[in-house]
């Protein structure tokens, strides 16, 4: 969370970032420096205050309420290792969002590329199921491959057509959608649900699905490692101080001789294949085989993720975590008081919200450090 | 006669679109007019989103947040409307709920100097949020919208059917605010204003303009059509409430208004043509000529927006400083 201040990069007079000095000593400055973390700390407590209220007016006692559901997120039995299955693909998901985000390009078409990377790898899955781990290896190349090849599409016609990547994302995202059903619905659905017209493929057999270790899921111990990876990519490579560079001042970057509709695609392409494996894996790991409610709200969710963690690779982790234990809980939640699990939407919504508006950070700190942004992105050129 | 010469692509185009549809008309009538028909009710939503997309983009202010302006309207509109069983409470609703939606983009993005995309993004997320979590399955609208024939007009050929009779509220705003936002914006002094704070703020500043007060207003104001798009998806288009119902419309405007190159009758032009290519894919669905998946002929307007913005964005030029906060005092 220390380089908060790093990312600060206006987007009208981006200057050269200079290295910070580190705040030497005491309370004060300890909060100063970790000013971001204790604004989504209040931010989460203030959307949670609100759900309370909004769980109140339903006739529901709001500490019993979430109560049950951090207790179904975590304290049940198998609740933490459900908990874990769920964070996996967010963290990959919000990892989606902040590579190109580290460009300054706002990816979010994790929903599309998440939702073929899903089919390919279940498809995939299938084919290759005979050959025990190694197909499951296969399938999660194949998520890679399909939400990479979405992704270049959105970075392709951003980098040499100048269209803007949230529109080109949000389109692919709606054809991701369209050319989902129809396989699913046509040549790969399973034989045994053509009879009863299930949108489904058919599922991956026993030995090529993704499990996990003494009660910790493979994918989230492979999506654990792709944020490390992610965070060494971008802070300790010549890559990443690439991005790093056109994302803080596409023109020096230019100069300095930056490739910069290269590292464009590249960024793209990185983020879409994060989000592919996100599909694959949950392909792999929770349903065994693609239906389309299998997407549900995790690209989305990757971008209140990302700008949860400031766009910080590693701080994706504890985010993911976050929203895995409430949308992990809804379902108890429902369960046991009949609330719409739709209430983690609601809040999600709150901490983004308060979060991403730098008002909250002025209020607590009384200063216009907040003010700052966790990033920029850019319109037209 | 002046104005025609000077305007010789736009006339030529017009004229060789009327003739192509009035040539489609005779050979097959029915057909046609229910296309066309089929294209303008696909288009008026999409037109009211890409006006305030114009409106702000003009005073250089990026507004992403028009899908969730229309999704908070459509549900605002649509509940109201069952509730207190009376429609037009559903569309002052709706309009009101644009409106707030702008009044807090502008501030946020304008006043706090937030990212706008981002701005725009979270405002989806939010709206997407409230509308999924008070959804309630069941309610009915107090009755149909009412709809009028314009006299004299709607006895013309082809035109009067598709655009003058059977008319809306929405319809009919539509159009009115297309003609009178491009009036404005080209022959009065707000929209003299407004191009300039959205073309190069800080001389508009040198020239006494309040570029933030200006902006605010605009992005504000502008909401009253998103929500009257919105309203339109929920009270008129389908008579009923659902979950994400704007399906990306918001961002379709979008890409509608960079290739209507932020002029609103253009946008207004490329709105009615995404209509009617999307009508022409539906037709040739029904008519068995091509027999593609209809789960993919629903992907076409999307494709097309990509194909679109591929060929387009490289050709017009966005306002100025579109996307950039005004902060006095910067050059």
């Amino acid at each position: 969370m220390t380089d908060l201040t790093k990312e600060s990069a206006a987007p009208a007079s981006p200057p050269p970032a200079k290295p910070e000095d580190k705040p030497s000593g005491g309370a004060l400055a300890f909060l100063f420096s970790h000013q971001s973390g204790i604004v989504i700390a209040v931010a989460l407590l203030v959307a949670l205050a609100i759900g309370a209220i909004l769980i109140r007016y339903q006739g529901v006692s709001p500490f019993y309420a979430y109560e049950t559901l951090v207790k179904e997120a975590l304290f049940v039995d198998g609740g933490l290792e459900r908990t874990l299955v769920k964070t996996a693909p967010l963290i990959l998901t919000g990892l989606a969002v902040v590579l190109p985000l580290r460009v300054g390009l706002f990816n979010i078409g994790g929903q599309g590329q998440l939702n073929l990377g899903a089919i390919a790898g279940a498809w995939l899955g299938y084919l290759f199921g005979g050959w025990g781990p190694l197909g499951a290896v296969i399938g999660m190349a194949a998520g890679i491959v399909a939400g990479a090849a979405v992704a270049a599409i959105a970075g392709a016609l951003k980098a040499w057509r100048g269209v803007h990547e949230v529109i080109s994302t949000i389109m692919l995202n709606s054809i991701s959608v369209g050319i989902t059903w129809w396989l699913v619905q046509g040549p790969l659905q399973a034989e045994s649900a053509k009879v009863s017209h299930i949108p489904q493929t058919e599922e991956i057999p026993e030995a090529a699905r993704v499990g996990s270790i003494v009660g910790i899921p493979v994918s989230f111990l492979i999506a654990v490692a792709l944020a490390a990876l992610c965070w060494w990519v971008l802070g300790r490579t010549t890559l990443g101080f690439k991005f790093d560079t056109v994302g803080k001042n596409k023109h020096a970057a230019v100069y300095a001789g930056v490739p910069l509709n290269k590292i464009i695609v590249l960024s793209m392409v990185f983020g879409g294949g994060l989000a592919g494996l996100a599909g694959a894996l949950e392909a792999q790991g929770t349903l065994h085989r693609f239906e389309p409610a299998i997407t549900g709200s995790l690209g989305f969710d990757g971008i209140t993720i990302a700008l949860l963690a400031r766009i910080n690779p590693v701080a994706t982790i504890p985010a993911a975590f976050l929203v895995g234990v409430l949308r992990t809980g809804a379902g108890g939640l429902q369960f046991a008081t009949g609330i719409a699990p739709e209430i983690v939407d609601l809040l999600l919504a709150l901490t983004l919200l308060m979060v991403s508006i730098p008002v909250l950070g002025k209020w607590i700190f009384r200063s216009r450090a907040d003010k700052v942004q966790a990033s920029a992105t850019s319109w037209g050129n | 006669m002046s104005w025609i010469t000077k305007n010789k692509t736009t006339v030529g185009a017009f004229v060789g679109v009327m003739i192509a549809a009035y040539l489609f008309y005779f050979i097959s009538g029915v057909k046609a007019t229910s296309m066309f028909a089929y294209a303008w009710a696909y288009a008026i939503p999409l037109v009211l989103a890409a006006m305030v997309g114009v409106i702000g983009e003009r005073s250089g202010v990026v507004n992403i947040g028009i899908e969730g302006q229309m999704l908070v309207s459509a549900f605002g509109a649509f509940f109201a409307a069952a509730y207190s069983g009376s429609l037009l409470v559903g569309i002052l609703v709706g309009m009101g709920c644009g409106l707030i939606l702008g009044g807090f983009l502008a501030w946020t993005s304008v006043k706090w100097r937030m990212d706008q995309i981002i701005a725009g993004v979270v405002l989806n997320i939010v709206a997407t949020g409230i509308t999924s979590f008070y959804y309630k399955p069941g309610q009915q609208l107090p009755g149909l919208m009412p709809t009028w024939d314009v006299p004299i007009l709607s006895k013309i050929p082809l035109l009067g059917p598709v655009f003058f009779s059977g008319v809306g509220v929405f319809a009919t705003a539509a159009i009115l605010a297309t003609l009178a936002i491009h009036f404005a914006l080209f022959y009065t002094r707000w929209g003299l204003r407004t191009r300039s704070v959205g073309e190069y703020p800080s001389a508009a500043d040198t020239a006494g303009i309040n570029v933030e007060r200006l902006r605010l207003i605009n992005v504000t104001l502008a909401g009253i059509l998103a929500g009257m798009a919105g309203a339109y998806l929920s009270m008129d288009g389908s008579s009923s409430f659902e979950r994400g119902m704007t399906a990306g419309r918001g961002f379709l405007a979008l890409a509608i208004m960079i290739m209507g190159a932020w002029r609103p009758l253009r946008a207004g032009a490329a709105a009615l043509l995404f209509g009617f290519i999307s009508a022409i894919g539906n037709q040739l669905q029904a008519d068995k000529i091509i027999t593609v998946a209809p789960q993919l002929v629903g992907t076409l307007p999307y494709i097309m927006t990509l194909v679109v913005l591929a060929v387009a964005a490289g050709k017009v030029r966005a306002p100025g400083a579109v996307g950039q906060p005004f902060v006095k005092g910067d050059k």
